[in-house]
């Protein structure tokens, strides 16, 4: 199979890509798995390239997953956060992209609390450009690690049933989700208080359950989204107490399901919210699992971007391109 | 006083006239004389041949926001009155929210005293309904009024407090002059920063759905009802909103409404690739949305045409699509838009069009514009009703460029443009130099 297949400059998001692209990311994330699981954690594939992380907004998993994922395939790092940075002295985004470019990077790996700040800078600057989270817009990587773990256990993602539980309408990684695996053949649905399930979502081709057991009975996968604080305050729900008792995913719930369920969480947990620590420990979880498969995915993505070829990835990973 | 100019036999349109014929029309001491057929010229007329062109009133905008004082580096009232005359604008309703707001009758002063200064189009003042548009306190409307402004608002936000709404639009009675009403429920718009749908869903931005404006539009048409003052609706965007005013305007309330360009032309479907450029509040609504107010502008369900001109600098919209400022800029497309859309599409006669950009907004804030009668003053547009031609912002005459209608070919351009009888654009330089060679044009 020596098809050429193309992926852009850019990873803003998964909604224009093709179904083959993104099967495409996932199959390259394979060979890519063992490399952590290593003693010396350490392949050649982008050694000399430099890497911006550039995180406006607070992130442990998602800027670890990518800095181990770069580090792993030997490119040179830096990490920005917002507090700390000129953003602080009230540098736009534009000029923070431009002088970060003047420092001649290759890449830039950005998470930013507005929707399109990812494209907006793609469109910007000639790096490449992978969207860690902007907004209530994407996650394309969480999506394709999610994605990763569910065809790991289920064998495919076409067929499937999965619905992602909880604020939809805050959500990049709902997003995100819905349109990776809308393509690859899954039926997807979307349940939460009607609160926070955005109007015209329908039209992303999913259905929508304003009952948890109505989605337990239809599902054969859970992604539970985290319900935020702020929410609460906000008056988009009453109480997390409330909230967890008519929306979150509890053993007694699943109990009920009429087949085999697997449940995932994008993290960071509120144990005992939108998750209860049975499940969250329990046998339907891949939680952890989801970790682990994001180094992978992330360094297919930095990998293919970067202009290497699917079919010669397990060959890059001993130097040889 | 400057020589008098003969435009010659163009097609002359004056709705408040019922008239479209080919005539000549003479331009006097800053007055119209005529228009006639074989008119008697004196000799020292500057002559200017308009056949092929239209020559009609000088369009009235009810709604431009002209950024001075506070923020001249994205307009000021001399670049906005010079940018309207580029757009065939003649007469132009500054709103209050500058900074600080038109809320006083020495702000009043100012911007009226600027516009005349710059001898542009006529710049008319539109007053702030309360203090420091702060929606709690009625600024000293009599005294707003006095001084010049020709109606008030609190444009950019709505006055949400229905009691202060309701002593305000019993209060203007006495000055008679209209509320202009910036119609939108807060609790409903939120934080929104585009039409709440399926492509504000797919986007990831926070939606403002049209109950926002639904809501708001019915209160303000209620409180008109119930107080007999005079309601003028701003850019009205919604199908829900033209249904609310249809049915008020049946039960006789006092209510008039515009609509912009780019709410009868674009969709939110614009703002994809999160263009700031189409970030404006309201924001754009779905095609559906776009079909209604079209035909309700049609119908005569919505009165008037109002640009909404809202200048941004280069800078403040290029950022990240939550943090841009909301509007467009709107003078100098204005009629190329409305020509293509409506005109050259079939929908609405050129006659129609000119009363629903000139005589119907002149009424509604009692300007002395909108006719060519023998003895109005000379405001007078001149356009080529089937030129072409490609909008390009880096030409604009406002200092700000921000416009979804970048690159779109428009239809109908304006050739000239008299204010009170003097020619203040002329970019083909049409108006014969010296005096006596005027003849052989």
């Amino acid at each position: 199979m020596s098809t050429t297949i193309s992926f852009g400059k850019d990873l803003t998001g998964l909604e224009h890509l093709s179904a083959e692209q993104i099967k495409t990311f996932l199959d390259t994330a394979e060979p890519f798995k063992e490399i952590s699981e290593r003693p010396i954690k350490k392949v050649p594939v982008l050694r000399g390239k430099t890497i911006v992380n550039l995180f406006y907004e607070p992130s442990t998993r998602t800027r670890v997953s990518f800095e181990f994922a770069e580090k792993r395939l030997s490119a040179d790092t830096v990490n920005i956060s917002a507090s700390g940075s000129s953003v602080v002295k009230g540098e736009n985004l534009v000029d923070t992209a431009r002088n970060l470019e003047a420092m001649r990077i290759d890449m830039v790996v950005m998470r930013h609390r507005s929707s399109g700040a990812a494209q907006f800078l793609a469109d910007r600057i000639p790096s490449n450009v992978i969207n860690g989270g902007d907004g209530q817009h994407e996650h394309p990587t969480q999506a394709l690690l999610d994605m990763l773990t569910i065809r790991d256990h289920k064998g495919q993602i076409e067929g499937l049933k999965v619905c992602i539980v909880g604020d939809i309408v805050h959500s990049r990684v709902a997003r995100s989700n819905i349109y990776g695996l809308t393509k690859l053949g899954a039926e997807v649905a979307v349940c939460g208080p009607p609160t926070l399930v955005p109007k015209g979502i329908e039209e992303l081709g999913v259905q929508v359950f304003k009952r948890v057991e109505e989605a337990i009975e239809w599902a054969d996968v859970l992604n539970v989204l985290r319900l935020q604080l702020e929410r609460m305050k906000a008056g988009y729900i009453p109480s997390l107490r409330e909230y967890n008792r008519f929306f979150g995913i509890s053993a007694a719930r699943l109990e009920k399901a009429p087949r085999d369920i697997l449940v995932l969480h994008p993290g960071p947990m509120n144990r005992g919210v939108e998750i209860d620590s049975h499940v969250a420990d329990g046998p339907h979880s891949v939680i952890l699992q989801q970790v682990t498969n994001g180094v992978a995915v992330r360094m297919a993505v930095l990998y293919l971007l970067a202009g290497g070829q699917p079919e010669r990835a397990e060959a890059a990973k001993g130097g040889r391109s | 006083m400057s020589r008098p100019i003969l435009l010659k036999g163009g097609r002359v349109i004056d709705p408040s006239q019922n008239l479209d014929d080919t005539l000549d029309l003479l331009v006097a001491e800053g007055h119209i004389s005529g228009p006639w057929r074989g008119l008697e010229v004196p000799d020292s007329a500057a002559v200017i041949d308009c056949s092929g062109l239209v020559v009609a009133p000088g369009l009235v905008d009810l709604h431009v926001h002209l950024r001075e004082p506070g923020d001249e580096h994205k307009e000021t009232i001399a670049s906005g009155a010079r940018a309207a005359t580029a757009g065939g604008f003649t007469s132009i309703c500054a709103m209050p929210n500058t900074r600080p707001p038109i809320d006083d009758p020495a702000a009043v002063g100012f911007v009226r005293a600027e516009g005349e200064r710059a001898g542009y189009a006529h710049v008319y003042p539109v007053g702030a309904v309360s203090v420091g548009l702060k929606g709690e306190e009625m600024t000293e409307i009599g005294e707003l009024v006095s001084t010049g402004a020709v109606a008030v608002t609190d444009d950019g936000r709505p006055v949400y407090d229905t009691g202060l709404l309701r002593r305000t639009m019993e209060y203007i009675q006495s000055f008679d002059i209209p509320y202009f009403s910036h119609s939108e429920e807060l609790g409903l718009s939120g934080n929104g920063v585009m039409n709440e749908g399926s492509v504000s869903t797919s986007l990831g931005l926070r939606g403002i759905p049209n109950a926002a404006e639904d809501v708001a539009v019915a209160r303000d048409c209620i409180t008109a009802e119930l107080t007999g003052g005079q309601l003028h609706i701003l850019h009205v965007s919604t199908r829900g909103s033209v249904e609310i005013i249809r049915a008020a305007k049946a039960r006789g309330v006092r209510v008039t409404a515009e609509v912009t360009p780019h709410h009868l032309t674009l969709t939110d479907e614009a703002v994809r690739g999160y263009r700031t450029e189409a970030k404006m509040n309201p924001p754009l609504r779905s095609a559906a949305d776009v079909q209604a107010v079209r035909d309700a502008l049609v119908e005569g369900v919505i009165d008037c045409i109002a640009t909404d001109h809202a200048p941004h600098h280069y800078e403040d919209k290029e950022c990240e699509f939550d943090d841009a400022p909301f509007g467009i800029v709107g003078l100098e497309t204005a009629l190329g838009i409305c020509i293509r859309e409506l005109v050259a599409s079939g929908r609405m006669g050129l006659p129609d069009l000119i009363d629903r950009m000139s005589c119907v907004p002149a009424k509604i804030a009692r300007l002395p514009a909108g006719t060519l009668a023998e003895g109005s003053p000379a405001d007078i547009v001149v356009f080529d009703p089937e030129v072409r031609w490609t909008c390009e912002p880096e030409k604009f005459f406002s200092l700000s460029r921000n416009t979804p209608f970048a690159g779109q070919e428009l239809v109908g351009r304006v050739a000239m443009t008299l204010v009170g009888g003097r020619l203040v654009y002329d970019p083909d330089e049409r108006l014969p130099r010296g005096g006596k060679e005027s003849e052989d044009v």
